[in-house]
């Protein structure tokens, strides 16, 4: 595999101290997302994680339709492409069958929250042993930008090009909040990735879900992260990042949701 | 449940295809209700946890397609089962199967449609069931038994393909082979002997310092028509080795009836009775639907004046009769749908006719 040229342009500092470094579990390949994008920094949480639990051995991931559906090349476990929608039900079928395993789906809004709603809720409802990855950047990106289950109201898309109206598009999908009443929901969260602080608390997320999944808690670990799409919201990364700060969070509060501890 | 293997046990079909599922040693079984299959549902709900396997009531046929996609990935021996509303809404999935090469038994204990149609019989998703039935280019082996016996044979049988080939085999039964109680022998079978080691691309988890990948995404065309090919060169395979059939009393045959499942036991039983008329009339069976024995009915129209294809459905399968008859003799049709099941003495009132006026129906 070719290096890049960020670890070639780091081989003379081989001498110095390393504060970073890709994480092994990370395939060493130019990523196909947009400059920006916050795919790319959510899928090297997980496989730090995966790599600090020592579990890349025993880790299957399922990888969803829309601009993800990539993400196999660069998360280096065994790895399944679902159907858009059903990552949850595939996720389901291979930890009812390899129940030792640990097994992670990875889905986007129009993924988990629209075209999959009923195998979110029924995998949730059920208590499946899982971690749910949903990336929530409130439009579809692969597609060129249409609406999403979570855009926002008034926000201008391809398939809203006057803004969302409520009253015709019905309103955003708060799906974290709905699915945290079910028991099967073991730990519900909401972090983002637009800083540096929220990716480190999405990293203990991550690691927190995990570790449950390990521990052989019962129920789903489901850890929203709010992201960008700098190409389909128009705006520079910069911008994007500014912008969800400034308007996502509003509908989408960060914070724990749900905590073993509060609910026990 | 312990019965000796070789006793003789009085089940529905539906039952006979649960039970020697288990016998076949069915890892995980994915499905949702739907008449007239649910006693194969419940029937692994009640056997299957307690036998080594996983039984899981889906959400809808969609989830339990995906939910077979995920386990069969894994390189286990995994089924589902429905009813043709339901295997319609499996059709995504069971594309993305196909084009992933995970082997799987699917079973459609077919009911009247289109639409919620009816719970009765009928044979109605013949074109669904051997043309793909979802998109893309790509085929399911699929049998099509004729009694409960049958309906555990093809269990054991589908499942050996399913992993031979590396792809989706279906059981076409209909409401009435899954309803009705027969006699039936489980054959001894070695779960041990005929496992197949998928570990070379199954998702188990990264041992080998190989990453393996269940996609059925290759957006470069290229790529896409190479995998394309691939299939294709299977199933060509498929139809050189796997084309079953029966064919009876045809060696002095005038009149060929064809016929697969349920409506071959009516014709069965419509040659009898004009055998007692004393019409030369036989019968052909096809038992794989895909790969469809094109050849071996090609081969009949040297011996036989015409043929009379009956089926419990508007005219499905007659097409392929007709494709692999062409010109050379006449090819008529007796159909009954909407699950109304054909009637012996409707067939010979079919046969009588074409014995005296046996020339090419219309059929454009």
């Amino acid at each position: 595999m070719s290096k890049s040229i960020q670890s070639v342009q780091c081989e003379h500092l081989d001498k110095m101290d390393i504060v970073w470094d890709r994480p092994d579990t990370l395939i060493d390949v130019p990523m196909h997302y947009c400059p920006g994008c916050g795919h790319s920094v959510v899928h090297r949480l997980i496989m730090e994680v995966v790599q600090e639990l020592n579990i890349q051995d025993i880790t299957i991931g399922v990888a969803p339709v829309g601009c993800s559906v990539f993400s196999y090349n660069y998360m280096d476990v065994d790895m399944q492409e679902a159907a858009h929608g059903r990552a949850t039900a595939v996720a389901t079928g291979i930890k009812r069958v390899l129940p030792d395993k640990i097994i992670y789906s990875y889905q986007g809004d129009g993924d988990l929250a629209a075209i999959g709603t009923a195998e979110t809720i029924h995998t949730i409802n059920r208590g499946e042993n899982i971690v749910m990855i949903f990336v929530n950047n409130g439009i579809y990106g692969m597609t060129g930008g249409q609406m999403a289950p979570t855009t926002l109201k008034g926000s201008v898309t391809s398939t809203t090009p006057t803004g969302r109206d409520l009253s015709i598009h019905g309103h955003p999908l708060n799906i974290a909040e709905m699915i945290a009443i079910l028991p099967g929901a073991y730990y519900v969260t909401r972090q983002a990735v637009n800083s540096a602080k929220t990716v480190r608390k999405t990293k203990k997320a991550l690691l927190r879900g995990f570790k449950n999944q390990i521990d052989g808690k019962g129920g789903v670990s489901f850890i929203e992260v709010v992201s960008n799409c700098p190409s389909g919201w128009k705006m520079t990364p910069l911008q994007s990042n500014k912008w969800l700060d400034d308007n996502m969070l509003g509908t989408y509060p960060l914070g724990d949701i749900k905590v073993p501890e509060k609910i026990a | 449940m312990k019965k000796r293997v070789s006793e003789k046990i009085l089940m529905k079909g539906n039952e006979a295809i649960a039970e020697a599922a288990i016998r076949a040693g069915v890892k995980a079984y994915f499905g949702y209700p739907i008449t007239p299959q649910s006693e194969l549902l419940e029937y692994m709900s009640a056997q299957l946890n307690s036998r080594g396997g996983v039984f899981l009531q889906a959400e809808s046929e969609v989830a339990a397609i995906n939910m077979v996609y995920g386990a069969a990935g894994c390189g286990e021996r995994v089924m589902t089962s429905t009813s043709s509303p339901g295997f319609s809404l499996m059709q995504e999935g069971i594309s993305y199967i196909a084009s992933a090469e995970l082997p799987c038994l699917l079973v459609n204990v077919q009911r009247g449609g289109p639409g919620l149609g009816t719970i009765q019989p009928a044979q109605s998703d013949y074109f669904q069931a051997v043309k793909g039935g979802g998109h893309g280019d790509y085929n399911l082996i699929v049998l099509a038994p004729n009694s409960v016996q049958e309906m555990a044979n093809f269990t054991y049988l589908g499942f050996d393909l399913a992993d031979q080939y590396r792809t989706p085999v279906l059981i076409l039964a209909d409401g009435a082979l899954g309803q009705m109680m027969e006699p039936v022998v489980f054959p001894d079978y070695d779960i041990v002997k005929n496992k197949v080691d998928h570990s070379s691309w199954a998702t188990r988890g990264k041992k080998d310092g190989k990453q393996h990948v269940i996609t059925t995404l290759h957006i470069e065309p290229e790529k896409m028509e190479i995998i394309n090919n691939h299939l294709q060169e299977k199933y060509r395979d498929i139809c050189d080795k796997e084309i079953r059939f029966e064919a009876t009393k045809t060696d002095d045959a005038e009149i060929l009836l064809i016929a697969y499942g349920l409506s071959s036991r009516i014709a069965h039983h419509a040659l009898e009775l004009a055998r007692d008329e004393g019409l030369k009339v036989g019968l052909f069976r096809p038992i794989t639907l895909y790969p469809f024995p094109y050849r071996q009915i090609r081969a009949l129209t040297k011996k036989v004046d015409s043929i009379l294809t009956v089926e419990m459905n508007a005219g499905q399968m007659v097409e392929d009769v007709r494709l692999a008859v062409g010109e050379k003799v006449p090819v008529h049709f007796y159909g009954r749908t909407g699950g109304v099941i054909p009637q012996p003495e409707e067939i010979l009132e079919k046969i009588r006719a074409i014995s005296i006026a046996p020339q090419m129906e219309k059929i454009f």
